[in-house]
This record gives structure tokens, sequence and C-alpha cells, in this order.
């Protein structure tokens, strides 16, 4: 195993995964209760106490490249059940949100189903669950997913097979559209509302986690 | 007219993979005279995925056009079956109450709130707001002898501090309620444990050892059916029992109705409302089992009936007995 | 007036951000001031030489010391004065540590402010006067809240010293939480065999009174004098009958009573002596249990009395009695580890906390020494020990760390090897601590000669599973998830400052800390101390701790006492409220607002007056405020006194 260097610990990650969860991340005492309770651990490359440890310590390209941020499943144990209030995950959430925009690949079909899921409410407004499925299964090249479970649902009318699309679906489009070119931006919102002279909400800005 | 109106957000799933929840949930809530107004022309709700990988402001700029369009029909509350789409939700508004946020959402929209909003879970509202004696009420069919085990899943009552609706880990909403319906309601330890989400779909087995789990522990307690409220857990737990049974080389066939589905049956709304044909497990043997302990029960409760009614007959015949024996003004 | 003006250094702690030369410098030219210099540690023998030299050599009448807080060093500086020949009044202080060099680090506005601090302290001492002390008796009496070790310990020291000890104790027995207890770490010697003799030494010391089930109802009254009310609680057994036989306890027919003693885990009668060792020895009915009480129809114990000491109209006591010093020794509780939900919240019987699984381990416990599982009696096989349940966890509000739970887990999981040599114990912990003489020694015979596996990790999930237990925890030296079955889950519980201590603390008048802890005089100079002259703290009352630090306490706080004691007068403090008759129009306000009732009405040529008593009263000043007259004024905080440091600071 490598040597750690802790004087390389990169603090502007530290500093970036606080503010993006709002959660103080020195109050971890790596008591392992979220490793614990974690249903999802067995799928996990760290346990979560120890990817804890790895943001602590500063070590960026690790956490962002673990399996463990796109095996999470989001079911909060870790944050219910943490003996100082730590929303862990929201933690995990945050780094997620950041391997996303450092463009990592993340666990492929994982991502892919993610992917897909967005895609379908892009296009629709709404989640087309077959759709959504057939576009997972043509990129993972996994055609045999589920079909055990078509004759299932199929007779009982359990599968929509063509989407429904709502009226406001270029109204969703445009939001996501906005979002892709920035339209959400902190840096841009703030400055706009700067401009706006609405100095009270940029004073009242508290990071983006819970407020 | 009915005093409890909210606006009601069905969700994806519900027009697919848990049709049977949405029905039934209307049907109930017709039922007990609570009026749902539909959010007109409403969009996926930025649930998990969304939330997952792109951004809050994204996924909650989606949950903002839902509250959007309710207001376009003067209406603030939303209910929502789905605890995935409650907890989105929910989370949206807790977040736009950050002005900043609510200003990044807002350039997204382009459709600024103009009123304060909530949203609850269908659940909470049936519990709370109508109240297990009014569901008592209801019920024309109890489900007397019905061995049920509760199962919340994870995401109904989490977090505890924003959620505040029951007990984040052990609630008892569900149990009250499935009481209430005359059910035996078994104390289900694994009650909030993850069932593996939408795993199901991107790792194979993930979902085989967290269902399964429950699914032992529900054979383990001999129940007849786990009850959930949750599309993606019952999705897990029912239409892949067969795939959990072939990874764990386990043979359950327990049926995992929506608790609405329990409801409608109980207050005899018609096939169509209970949607027991939408289950891949059957619930007709867990039926077949209640009605057979029902009578049991009922003989049981005649025989300590009958024991009770001639213990209290001879004890009155003693002290009527010792009364007249007695010499007047006797006593102590 | 000659007034001479002191700068202390306190070695960088003021020096470091205020310019004490231009301090002293700038007092030099304050009214009166004859003399002004600067000091390194004005509280050090030099220090202190130098003012008693200063005073003789300028022929100082008034001295300013500008250093740290009063709290501390104001009798030291008083001492120092008055060994020059000064009245101890004539002094005054300016705290330019706590009030500025430890809270600002702007040099130039820091000395500003310590100058004004200093002149303002220079205006108040030009009105001051000398003021005397008076003397008055002290009633060498003590009274002990509190029966468990500390209060034993207390007690017994005060009585071998000749004290008159009044001990009050809210149990029907005396013991507290020692007498619950097995055995006792690191020595694993018996622990009812150590306190068993210390508890009848308290029954029959010649100068020990003690009240059993009864509570302290009010105190008034000042240090020397303190006037104790006690409740005696009826326990329908009169006890200067009851010879404590048993017969009553043997025929009570309501044999299915929570057993208190032994924590809910086996059951009793509800005419109850509390365990064979119990001081007093006397039974008591427990009401909510017992079948007259509840249904109207019983009466067996009164019958089989053979003294006829049931009493069952009996009705709670008043008693009264003056003491001169009070120990507060109330001990803990265990924090209400059911808002820990994921470990069953109290619904599963084989989940139990330490004070319970101490029971299943003595002898005189409900299962006679057998460790015997809760739900079916059978022994267990594997136990599970979780650490810092409601200890070190901020999200039940328990942020500190217990103290003891390490050292008597590793207790537990040694006695259950001796008790079950087929055993295994899991210990889960998150740091170990074990800082005591022996302890840590204690903690590795634990893992390496009785085997028991200690895995660093908190447990996330406790649930049924068949007839055991599954405990999932984490490993986070292994870095893993971990599941281990167990038939019995002990908890370590934290303790949490006893039941209505904060109630107790204010009938005191002592402080305690958000968690209901009594707070200590100074935390390192003054730990048995409080802020209130003459009551005393021992044991677990002011912070948890284990059995040899709460004897310690005990022992100290009973030196204190006799300390206090030894002296047959006391002296009054001065700086009490004075009446101005010609001004007073006997309004009576003053009566009314008076928190200490020192103020009574009197007549002066026919008119309505009112007097102070002088050794009842605190000095608090809220008379002098309430005084539509100005006629009612706390000496050495005079109205003129406090308008003259105003002026001093606003003369702009």
């Amino acid at each position: 195993m490598e040597t750690i260097g802790l004087h390389e610990a990169d603090e502007d990650f530290i500093r970036e995964v606080e503010e993006r969860s709002g959660q103080a991340l020195s109050r971890c005492y790596q008591c392992g209760n979220c490793t614990a309770g974690c249903p999802m651990s067995f799928t996990y490359d760290y346990p979560v106490s120890r990817l804890m440890r790895f943001i602590q310590a500063g070590r960026k390209d690790l956490v962002l490249s673990a399996r463990t941020i796109w095996m999470c499943a989001s079911c909060e144990t870790c944050s219910e059940r943490c003996p100082n209030k730590i929303d862990v995950a929201g933690v995990v959430e945050a780094c997620r949100h950041m391997a996303c925009r450092a463009g990592k690949d993340g666990v492929y079909a994982v991502k892919t189903f993610w992917d897909a899921f967005v895609l379908s409410v892009n296009q629709h407004g709404r989640a087309h669950e077959a759709g959504l499925l057939a576009m997972y299964m043509f990129r993972t090249g996994r055609f045999w997913t589920d079909v055990d479970l078509a004759p299932k649902m199929l007779p009982k009318g359990k599968i929509a097979i063509l989407p429904h699309r709502i009226q406001g679906r270029r109204e969703v489009a445009e939001i996501f559209r906005r979002f892709r070119e920035g339209a959400a931006d902190e840096e841009a919102v703030r400055s706009r509302l700067a401009a706006e002279r609405r100095d009270d909400v940029v004073a009242a800005y508290s990071g983006e986690g819970c407020p | 007219m009915s005093s409890q109106h909210f606006g009601y957000f069905p969700g994806c799933s519900g027009l697919g993979t848990s049709l049977e929840y949405e029905r039934s949930t209307r049907a109930v809530c017709g039922a007990l005279g609570v009026a749902l107004t539909e959010v007109p022309d409403w969009n996926c709700c930025g649930s998990s995925p969304v939330a997952h990988t792109a951004d809050h402001a994204l996924s909650s700029a989606l949950a903002s056009r839902i509250f959007a369009q309710a207001e376009s029909v003067g209406i603030a509350d939303i209910i929502t079956p789905c605890p995935s789409c409650l907890k989105n939700l929910h989370n949206a508004l807790r977040r736009m109450e950050d002005p900043l946020f609510r200003a990044r959402v807002e350039a997204l929209t382009q459709r600024p709130l103009r009123r304060a909003h909530t949203t609850k879970s269908v659940l909470q509202v049936l519990v709370e707001d109508v109240g297990c004696s009014r569901i008592r009420d209801a019920v024309r069919r109890p489900l007397k002898g019905l061995r049920v085990a509760p199962y919340y899943g994870c995401l109904l009552t989490r977090p505890g501090d924003s959620m505040k609706f029951d007990n984040p880990e052990n609630p008892v909403s569900l149990d009250r309620l499935l009481e209430s319906l005359g059910a035996e309601v078994l104390p289900f330890p694994l009650k909030v444990e993850c069932c593996g989400a939408a795993f199901g779909v991107p790792a194979r087995d993930v979902v085989p050892r967290l269902s399964g789990k429950l699914l032992d522990l529900a054979a383990e307690l001999d129940a007849d059916a786990v009850v959930v409220a949750c599309p993606l857990c019952q999705m897990n737990l029912d239409l892949r029992q067969d795939q959990i049974n072939a990874a764990n080389g386990t043979r359950h066939s327990i049926p995992v109705p929506y608790f609405t589905q329990l409801m409608a049956y109980a207050f005899g709304l018609g096939d169509e409302a209970e949607g027991f044909a939408k289950l891949a497990v059957s619930m007709a043997p867990a039926f077949a089992r209640m009605e057979g302990r029902a009578a049991a029960i009922e003989r049981q409760e005649r025989e300590a009936a009958a024991r009770e009614a001639k213990k209290a007959g001879s004890a009155a015949e003693k002290k009527s007995a010792k009364a007249a024996s007695a010499p007047a003004g006797g006593g102590l | 007036m000659r007034i001479g003006v002191f700068i202390c250094h306190c070695g960088s702690n003021i020096a470091g951000t205020v310019d004490c030369a231009s301090v002293a410098e700038q007092a030099a030219a304050f009214p009166d001031v004859v003399f002004s210099t600067d000091t390194l540690y004005a509280c050090s023998e030099p220090g202190q030489d130098a003012i008693i030299e200063a005073i003789k050599e300028h022929r100082l009448t008034g001295v300013v010391v500008a250093s740290c807080t009063p709290r501390m060093h104001e009798p030291t500086f008083r001492r120092a004065v008055e060994r020059a020949g000064l009245n101890r009044y004539l002094f005054e202080m300016a705290n330019i540590r706590e009030h500025v060099s430890w809270i600002g680090k702007d040099m130039q506005a820091n000395t500003n402010k310590s100058a004004e601090l200093v002149r303002m302290a220079v205006a108040k001492l030009r009105l001051n006067t000398e003021l005397k002390p008076k003397f008055f008796p002290v009633t060498k009496r003590v009274l002990v809240i509190g029966g468990g070790v500390a209060g034993i310990q207390a007690a017994l020291d005060a009585a071998d010293a000749g004290l008159e000890v009044v001990m009050v104790e809210r149990e029907p027995s005396i013991g507290g939480k020692m007498a619950k207890l097995d055995k006792t770490f690191p020595t694993v010697d018996c622990s009812s065999c150590i306190l068993g003799p210390r508890m009848v030494d308290v029954a029959q010391h010649p100068n020990i009174t003690l009240h059993a089930a009864s509570e302290v109802e009010a105190v008034s009254g000042y240090v020397g004098n303190f006037e104790v009310t006690i409740r005696k609680k009826s326990t329908c057994v009169d006890w200067s009958k009851c010879t404590g036989c048993g017969l009553c306890t043997e025929k009570c027919p309501a044999k299915k009573s929570y057993d208190r003693f032994n924590e809910g885990m086996g059951h009793t009668s509800a005419i109850v002596i509390p365990f064979p060792q119990a001081i007093p020895k006397k039974a008591g009915i427990e009401k909510e249990h017992c079948r007259l009480f509840r249904t109207g129809k019983c009466g067996v114990c009164a019958k089989i009395c053979p003294t006829g000491a049931v009493d069952y109209a009996m009705r709670d006591q008043i008693v009264s009695v003056k003491v001169g010093g009070i120990v507060a020794a109330t001990g803990y509780d265990l924090m209400d580890w059911t808002v820990y939900e994921e470990y069953g919240g109290g619904r599963y019987p084989d989940v139990i906390t330490s004070l319970q699984y101490e029971r299943l381990l003595s002898a005189s416990g409900p299962t006679g020494g057998h460790v015997k599982r809760p739900s079916d009696g059978r022994e267990p096989q594997s136990v599970v020990f979780i650490q810092c349940v409601g200890s070190r966890d901020c999200s039940v509000d328990r942020p500190y760390c217990s103290g003891f739970c390490c050292m008597y887990t590793a207790k537990q999981a040694i006695l259950t090897k001796d008790h079950l040599p087929d055993s295994q114990s899991y210990v889960f912990y998150m740091d170990i601590r074990s800082p005591g003489k022996g302890y840590d020694e204690f903690t590795r015979r634990v893992q390496e000669e009785y085997r028991a596996r200690y895995i660093r990790g908190r447990v996330s999930l406790v649930y049924p599973k068949g007839d055991k237990l599954m405990v999932r925890g984490a490993d986070t030296l292994m870095g893993t998830q971990v599941e281990v079955e167990a038939d019995l889950v002990v908890l370590a519980v934290g303790g949490e400052a006893a039941r209505g201590a904060p109630h107790l603390a204010e009938k005191l008048r002592i402080s305690y800390d958000a968690y209901g802890f009594f707070m200590e005089g100074h935390p390192k100079l003054k730990p048995v101390e409080t802020n209130t002259a003459g009551v005393f703290l021992a044991g677990s009352c002011q912070g948890l701790k284990d059995i040899p630090s709460s004897v310690a306490q005990g022992s100290a706080a009973a030196a204190k006492v006799i300390g206090l004691l030894s002296r047959d007068m006391l002296e009054s403090d001065p700086q009490i409220a004075q009446v101005n008759a010609g001004r007073c129009i006997g309004c009576g306000k003053c009566i009314s607002v008076c928190p200490f009732k020192a103020i009574q009405e009197t007549e002066a040529r026919g008119l309505p007056k009112v007097e102070v008593i002088e050794t009842v009263c605190q000095g608090c000043g809220v008379c002098n405020a309430t005084c539509p007259q100005g006629a009612i004024q706390l000496s050495h905080f005079t109205d003129n006194q406090i308008l003259a440091e105003v002026e001093a600071l606003c003369r702009f």
C-alpha cells in the first residue's frame, strides 16, 4: 500500500464537499456507524466510513473515482443514525455530483441507467419505464435485463408500451436546456441577483445543502 | 362535501408498474371522503436519478413545476402515494427556503411559485388527517385472521428531522392502520431496511440480497403478506420474487400488496379498486388462510363467551343466594 | 485618598495584547493616584510583596490592581492589603484579562479599554469606606443529601471528625448505584462486601441521623446556619416498630410487582425490603403495586406483622433541621436508552442495560447469580456488549463521555467468562478509555486472558432473528461491516444527572450545567465547592465518575465541611444592604422583592420603617435597585460608587 502524504491534503476539495453538502466533516469521529448500517456496503470498494475519512484527508481523486458513491442507494440509514448528526448520504451525494461534473465514468451500468432515466424525463416530461429500460439495454448491451419480468407485467397492463407525453414537455425540456447552459450555476445566479440589487438574497446564501 | 381536499400527484410509476397502487389510492380516498384533484399535466418529480446525478437545482426545478401546475388550479398542498416522489417534492420545498437556491430553481423554471406549499404522503394523510377510527368505521370486510408484515421501506420517514412523520426507526402508522382493518400485524423488525431500491436493473445481486432478507424474515414470521407503501419496494419484493428465489435458492411465495389494496378490499370497493390481479404473487392463498383462521378465531371467541356467560351466571346465582341468606342490614 | 495602581502582565496573558506600561503611565494621572506601576505577576509572592512595600513607602490608603477576574484573586489581594494595615475594602480590581486581553487582539484598543477600566476602579475606590465584618455562631451539623458511596464517605468522615450528620436518601435504603453492582473494577472485588460495612457504619454511628425514603423539601438560611425541611415519605410502615423480619414480604400476594432494586430483572412483593443488606432494613409499601391501594381488598401484611407496624393511613412527615453546611451527593441515573429504536427501544427482552446485567451477575440478584436470558431463562453463549449508548452521541443530546462504561464493560466481560466458561463476549467500542491505576492493564487482561473480542466500531442495528439477536456493526479497523449473532445484548448505557437534580440545585441556590450536573466552584481549584458558601459537592452529581473518584470527592467534601465548621464563629460579609432610616418611608417594596427574606418591618418614632437582618442578607442589591427613595444602599456598591464609575467612563 502507498504511503499517503498527509500534508498533500486537497483543502479546496474538503471545502467544496463541505459547501455542497452543508455538513461539517470534522464532526466525524470515525465510529463506523454509517458503515455498520449500510445495506449496500457489500457492493462498495470502500465502506462509507472510510470514504468519510478519505474526504477528511482531502483525497479527491480517490473519492471521486470510488465505486461507493455510485452504489449508495440513498436510503439515509447512515444519516439517520449518525451520532454526530452528519447527513452522510448528503455527503456521498455531493461527491457524486462532483464526480459527474468532473466527467468521471462512475459505475457504468448504474450511470447508464440513471442517464436513461434522465433522458426519458427530458424527452417526455415523465419517466417512461419501458422506454428507459430499452435504452439502458441498448446502451449497455445487457439485452437479457429483466426479460423474465415481461410475462409477469405485459398481460397485467403494468408496462406502458408508449410513453405518456405531457403537454408541457417542451417546458420541461427547456428546464433541462437552461440547466445545461448553466442558468442555475451559482455564480451566474449570484451575479444576476447582484445586478438586480437583490443583496438580501445574496447575503442570505448559506450553501447548497440544508439551510 | 368533504373538508379534506388535496392536490394529488400520482407519480410516473402510477401509470405503469404501480397501477394498482394508484387506482386503490383513489378509490380508498374517495370512500373516506378525501377529495383529490390531480395536478394537471404533471411531470416527473425529479426523483432519484436526477437528484442523484445532476444537481439539486435541476431536480428541484422539476418539482417546482409540479407546484406551479398545482397553483394554476388553486392548490397548495400536494399528496402522493410514492415515497420517492414525496422525498423529492419535500426536499425541493425545504431547499427552496434558501433564497439563493430558490433563485437558481427559478432561473430554470422561469415560473416563480406564488404560494406556500406543503407535501405529505397518502399514508400520512390517511393516518393523521382521516384517522384510524374513521378507517375502522369504513370497514365492511375485516381482515380478521390475516397475518401481515408491515414494511415501510427506507424513504417514507427519512430524514426524521425534516419529514416529521412517525418514528424514523420504528414507525407504527402502517401497523395501526392495518390493525384498524382487522388484520393481525406482526412485529417486523426490518420495517425500515432498504430493499435495494432502483438497483434492480443495473446491479442484479443487490435486490436478491436485500429484499431476500426481508422475504426470509416474513416467511420466518409466518406472514401471509408483506404490506408495502412504496412502488419500488413492491416491485422488488413482488415482481422480482422469482429472481430472488432463483438467486438465493429459496421458494418464497409471499404476496406483496399495497396497503391501499387491503383497504379497498376491507371497504368492499370491488375488484377494480382492489387490483389484486396486478400482483405477480397471488393474494388468493393468503385470503384462504385468512378465512380459515378467522373461522377458528370466531369459534374460540364463541366458546370463550359461552364460558364467561356460564361463569357470570353461576356467580350471580351464588351472590343472590348469599344476599338472601344474609341478615338485613348486614355486610361489613 | 492616596491611591496606588498596579497593572499586571499575567505573563503574556495580558501583556501580549495590552501595553501595560502605558496603562500604568495613564493611570498615574488619574485623580488621587500617587503611585502607579506595572508588574509581571501581581498575585505572586514578589508581586504581593511589592504592593505591601508600596503601601508602606508611599503611605497609600487605597489600592487598585488591574489583572484577572476578581472571582479567583480578589481575596488574595484583599489579604495582601490587609497585611499592610489597610482595610480590605479599600481595594478595587479591574479585570483586564477576561474582559480585555483574552477577547481582543487590537493592542491599541485593548490598552485604551484597560485604561478606562482602571479609571473606573479608581473613581469607585475614592468613595470606598472601611467595612468591618461581623461574627456569628455556626451550627456544627452537616446535611448530606444522597446516600450513595460518595455521600456515605462524606458522612462517615464528617461524623468521625465529631460533627453531627443528617443524611437524607430518596430511596428506602442507602447504598446508591454501588449497592446494585456485583463486582468492582479493576480488582473484581465484591461490591456489597466493601460497601456493606460502610452502610452499617452509617446506621450505627452515634453522630449520624439517617432519613431514608426522604427528600429535601426546602432550604433557607445561609452558610453556618441553614434551615432545612425534609419530607419523610410515607412507606405505610412505622419504622420505629418494623424489625425487618420480612414476614410481610413473604405473605404479600402481589408477588409480580416491579422490582426497582433489581432494575426490573425480577419481580418482588408490593411490600418490600429492597435487598438483604438494606440500610435501614425496613419494609415499605409500593402503593402502585399494593392490592389494598389498587382494589381496596387485602390487608394481609397488616394482619401478619408481629409488631403491628403496618399503617395504611400513614402520611408524609415533615422534619426541620438546622445545619451549618451541606454536601450534595445525589449521584446519577442512567439515560433513557429506549430512544435508541435501532436497538429495539426496549421491545426486545434480551437487550438489557449494564446495570440490569449487574443484577443478573449478582448472587443477591433475581437469578441468584446465574446468568440467564430474561426471555427464556437460557444461559447465553454469545454476549454482545455495546459501548457508548447515550454517551458521546450528539443525536441524543449526550455529547459527553460517561467515563466509567469502558471499565465496567471490561469487568462484565470477565465476569461473563467466569460465570459461563463456554461463552464468548464481543465488545463494540469506539475508544477504550482507561486512564486509572491498573485500569488499562485490566482492559488488556479481558482481551488477552479472557479472550473477549473487542471490535472497534459502533452498532447500527439489533434485531431479533429466531430466538437470537442479530447485531450489525462495523469493524473500522478492518474497514468492514460485521454481524454477530447474540443470545444477550448488554448496552453500556451512559449516565446523566440524577432525576430532579436541577430542582434540588435551585433549592440549594447552586448552579448546574446544561445536563443537570452541579457546577463546582472552579474546575481545577475548587472541585468540591460551589459558588454558594457552605454548599459542597461529592460524587457523580458534579460530573460522572467511578467509585474511587466518588469516594475521594466524598472525603474532600467532608474535609471542606470539617474545616468550615471547625470555627465557632464565622465572619459575615459586610457587603450587605443598609437602611438610611431618615430617608426610608416604610413602603415595604424592598421586603416584597428580597429573595432571601432578609428585610423586616420596624418602627421609628411611630413611623413605619424597614431594617436588614444582617446575617441573612446576601448582598444581591435587588432592594437597592427597587427602593424609590434611594434609602436602602448596598455597602461597597452604593449608588454614588456606581455612578462614579459611570461618570469615569462617560467623560465626553
